[in-house]
């Protein structure tokens, strides 16, 4: 079974189709930056994008994602850090650190589709990435910042960096 | 050794202290870092620089998200005048000979090792510039350095840390007495802003945490554990489960058949289970459903939750407890003759860690050798308890600290080391033991319910002139109270006021309790700072002059000692938040501000809360503004965030959190029934740290207490309804 990670053409034929896309990212694949919080998707830990959409990896069976294209943390800035990781490490972001792979994949999704977001449009597509940190307040700021530095350049040009990649990486393949 | 002794401790203490079974004298930790060899390459324990400028600091303690990966390379940087672009942070191996006591608890971490690193750094100093006046032939005293560099004032001559890390290595490493430690104001990092050093991993999602280790040949596993705390595996469909694709091996551990106590240095204990060993975690995870497996119950919890709080509740009708904790001046007498008296009670339930990395560890157990990956809060105390349970000598465990997703008190324990370790021991390869979420809610140790009956004595002045706490406290053996579930001797008010009477009763519970981020204090502060509102009030007092004038004369309750009460900071932050809020100005109709101080883990913090209340209860936290003094300011980024993160994690404990019990289960499985606080609830935070002159303290735990009441205290303002019992959902409140 065939699908495309962060550009690379991966074949996940010998795994359990069950298996939710979270474990074959992190147990099979290495990709570990995708994190376990609930399996349940109530922490939004496991935020991949599924397409171009945010998804929680823990309820993506590996075996309804033929031909799908995945992009996680790891695929979202490549040899750069996309504006939304850059804007995360200027205001500091992180305390432990273990849910901010989702919520930044979260605030990226939201701003391609959204370049300029209202604070309802943060609030309303961050509410399903729990941080017990609290760092809720550099969330917003970051997801701000990084909008303004988006609108100063090519917003779509960086938010097809991962895309381009993937193409890059199928055609090798 | 309890994580109450941690954070009563002070540095004189601490040396002495020998908890931990080290080679800690009364020289001083820095002495006993300074004896030992330093890594290849190195000036010392901490310091490694390499000729092309970079400087490696190690980070001593772990990191579960207090950022003391930062803070504390950061002061070693500061005396050691490093460039800090060029410094690198790495993980310390754990090695109490070399590293004293590596743990993350109490707040401790700064506090403890403010002098030691400082001195580590300059020493370090002192060798690049001895080694650079060898080498230019000048006298040191004409040299100087600038953030990675040596200078010579007179020539201009220069030489990078670099080009003189080699000659530097074969000085003599000075003694504590051969530095002179830099004055706060030449400070060139310490208080300024410095940017998480692992900020650049956790963005790109590397691997960091304890979930994401992997090593060659290992396998996965799960393991099932009885609902009931002390149940014990009698059999199990064992053959049924072992047929299972990607399942390699399941088997019991029987156990132990009482449950866990939070004992952090002696504890083996092993709850009873089934281990499943897997091919991958989803196989071990799956693999679950078709588990079916006979509980031995004899040993085993029968808790009710529900049923603890009327106990308590029923205690609560008295004035007084069965035990005295402490008696001040003439309670009785204060009380007879006080112009009026009022009373309250003060109630908090059983809530969770819910740190957002569930537990786990990777463990690789032979023959006569131990190795651990362990994000542990106390791997010190994984290595004693592991050769304890394993009987093997602590030099045959090797223990490495791994970043931890979320810490709050939880990872104090090892349990869940201990588990990997004899899984990986039956199986004979390296483990990878990963709890599930329901694992990780229903086998916690709670932060224990509280009960607090509380009187105030109040003058015809309207002065508060005596109190009384009949404090109610879980118990497992009728004797002491439950972890977190006690009242030690305090400050204030026991200290403060003439006339106190503190007064201790027991009810019985053995659910596992442990410390939850700033324990004891985290719900005694809603109570105190709660009932001194309403005793304001009744006073007819403004609540901020009260408190204030509450605080008593200018005292520091033992001098030189930071984990002591020093009013005069007291005051200080009230009067800054209070300015900060400008409090006292007209709200709008159901709007309100309230007030909330308190001095913990050596840090004197007050919060004010400014609140709306709906019609239907719905609570909007506008802001929170806070003020603290923690002494001097290691990493200002860092301290403002751990300040914001306690306003969000109070907030989130306040409002809808509760472990139920049921015939000794938890009740509660999975975020879906337990809240954590969402980004659109989160309030604006505002942070003021005062200049001190005072040594740092720690900033994760300090500023939650003080949140509770300061929000509890507004909500009343608003709209007149005082809440007592947490969470606050008991009283049909929520956070909107």
């Amino acid at each position: 079974m065939q699908l495309t990670i962060n550009g690379q053409a991966q074949d996940l034929r010998d795994i359990d189709p069950e298996m939710p896309l979270l474990w074959a990212l992190r147990d099979i694949l290495g990709l570990v930056g995708t994190k376990y919080g609930c399996g349940v998707a109530q922490c939004g830990a496991c935020t991949v994008w599924l397409d171009d959409n945010p998804v929680r990896s823990c309820q993506l069976t590996v075996g309804a994602l033929a031909g799908r294209r995945i992009t996680t943390i790891e695929g979202l800035g490549q040899d750069e850090l996309h504006p939304v990781q850059r804007a995360w490490v200027e205001h500091d972001v992180a305390q432990c650190g273990y849910c901010q792979a989702g919520q930044i994949m979260s605030a990226a999704a939201l701003l391609r589709r959204d370049p300029s977001p209202s604070m309802a449009a943060i609030e309303s597509a961050m509410a399903g990435n729990l941080c017990r940190c609290g760092t809720y307040t550099r969330i917003v700021a970051a997801i701000q910042s990084a909008a303004q530095n988006l609108a100063q350049i090519d917003c779509y040009e960086v938010g097809e960096s991962a895309q381009a990649a993937g193409d890059r990486g199928a055609a090798a393949v | 050794m309890t994580l109450g002794e941690f954070s009563t401790v002070n540095r004189r203490d601490f040396i002495r202290w020998s908890g931990f079974g080290l080679a800690v004298t009364g020289q001083g930790l820095s002495a006993v870092a300074m004896a030992q060899p330093a890594p290849e390459g190195g000036l010392n324990p901490y310091v490694v620089i390499h000729e092309d400028g970079r400087v490696l600091i190690s980070a001593p303690n772990p990191d579960v998200g207090q950022g003391v990966n930062t803070s504390l390379p950061m002061i070693v940087a500061e005396e050691l005048d490093a460039d800090w672009a060029a410094v690198e942070v790495i993980a310390a191996p754990v090695d109490p000979q070399r590293y004293g006591a590596q743990f993350a608890g109490g707040s401790l971490s700064v506090r403890n090792r403010w002098t030691e690193l400082r001195t580590m750094g300059a020493t370090a100093r002192e060798m690049l510039l001895r080694a650079a006046a060898a080498s230019w032939k000048v006298p040191q005293e004409q040299l100087t350095t600038e953030p990675g560099q040596v200078v010579h004032g007179a020539t201009g001559r220069r030489a990078s840390y670099g080009e003189l890390a080699a000659l530097a290595a074969q000085q003599p490493v000075p003694g504590e007495g051969d530095v002179t430690l830099k004055d706060s104001a030449d400070y060139r990092l310490l208080g300024s802003r410095v940017v998480n050093a692992a900020a650049e991993d956790i963005v790109r999602g590397h691997s960091l945490f304890g979930i994401d280790v992997v090593v060659p040949d290992m396998v996965y596993a799960t393991y099932v554990k009885c609902p009931r705390p002390g149940g014990t595996p009698s059999s199990a469909n064992l053959d049924a489960v072992k047929g299972l694709p990607g399942v390699l091996d399941a088997f019991l551990i029987k156990g132990d058949a009482v449950p866990p106590v939070f004992d952090l240095r002696n504890s083996t204990h092993v709850a009873g289970g089934v281990a499943i060993v897997a091919t991958n975690t989803w196989a071990a995870f799956k693999a679950r459903r078709s588990l079916q497996v006979e509980w031995d119950t004899a040993g085993a919890s029968r808790d009710d939750s529900a049923a603890i709080e009327s106990q308590a509740v029923k205690a609560m009708e008295q004035v007084q407890g069965d035990r005295e904790l402490v008696r001040t001046g003439d309670p009785d007498r204060a009380f007879a003759g006080a112009a009026s008296v009022l009373s309250a009670q003060y109630l908090t339930e059983f809530i969770s860690h819910a740190q957002l990395e569930p537990q786990g560890c990777v463990a690789h157990v032979s023959e006569d050798r131990a190795e651990v990956w362990t994000s542990s809060q106390t791997p010190g105390f994984a290595q004693i308890t592991l050769g304890k349970l394993l009987d093997l000598p602590a030099g045959n465990i090797r223990v490495h600290q791994v970043r931890g997703g979320g810490g709050f008190g939880r990872r104090l324990s090892n349990e869940y080391v201990r588990e990997a370790a004899l899984i990986s021991q039956r199986v004979g390869k390296p483990v990878k033991l990963q709890w599930m979420r329901e694992d990780d809610m229903a086998f916690d140790f709670y932060r224990a319910p509280t009960y607090y009956r509380l009187e105030g004595a109040l003058s015809d002045q309207g002065e508060l002139v005596a109190w009384r706490n009949h404090v109610v406290s879980a118990s497992a053996d009728g004797d002491k109270a439950n972890y977190g579930a006690g009242y030690r001797n305090k400050d204030f008010p026991d200290r403060v006021l003439a006339n106190v009477h503190i007064t201790q009763s027991l009810v019985p519970s053995v659910t596992p309790t442990g410390a939850w981020r700033a324990p004891e204090s985290n719900v005694y502060a809603f109570a105190e700072q709660s009932f001194l509102h309403e005793l304001a009030l009744a006073a007819n007092r403004d609540h901020r002059e009260f408190l204030m004038a509450t605080l008593g004369e200018d005292k520091w309750y033992e001098d030189g000692n930071l984990g002591r009460l020093h009013t005069v900071r007291a005051r200080a932050v009230i009067e800054a938040v209070t300015r900060a809020a400008d409090w006292g100005r007209a709200l709008p109709e159901n709007r309100g501000l309230g007030l909330g101080f308190y001095f913990s883990h050596a840090g004197h913090v007050a919060e004010v809360a400014e609140v709306s209340v709906d019609d239907r209860k719905g609570v909007t936290v506008h802001k929170v503004w806070a003020a603290a003094d923690l002494g001097q300011i290691v990493n200002l980024s860092g301290a403002e965030n751990q300040f914001q993160g306690s306003v969000v994690d109070g907030l989130s404990a306040l409002a809808n959190q509760r472990i139920s019990i049921r015939e000794g289960a938890v009740q509660q499985r999975n975020f879906d029934q337990y809240d954590l606080l969402r980004l659109p609830q989160r309030p604006d935070v505002s942070v003021t740290f005062l200049s001190s002159d005072f040594p740092p303290s720690g900033a994760g735990e300090p500023a939650l207490p003080p949140l509770a009441p300061a929000v509890c205290n507004a909500v009343f303002a608003a709209c007149g309804q005082r809440i007592r019992s947490l969470p606050i959902s008991r009283q049909g409140f929520r956070i909107a």
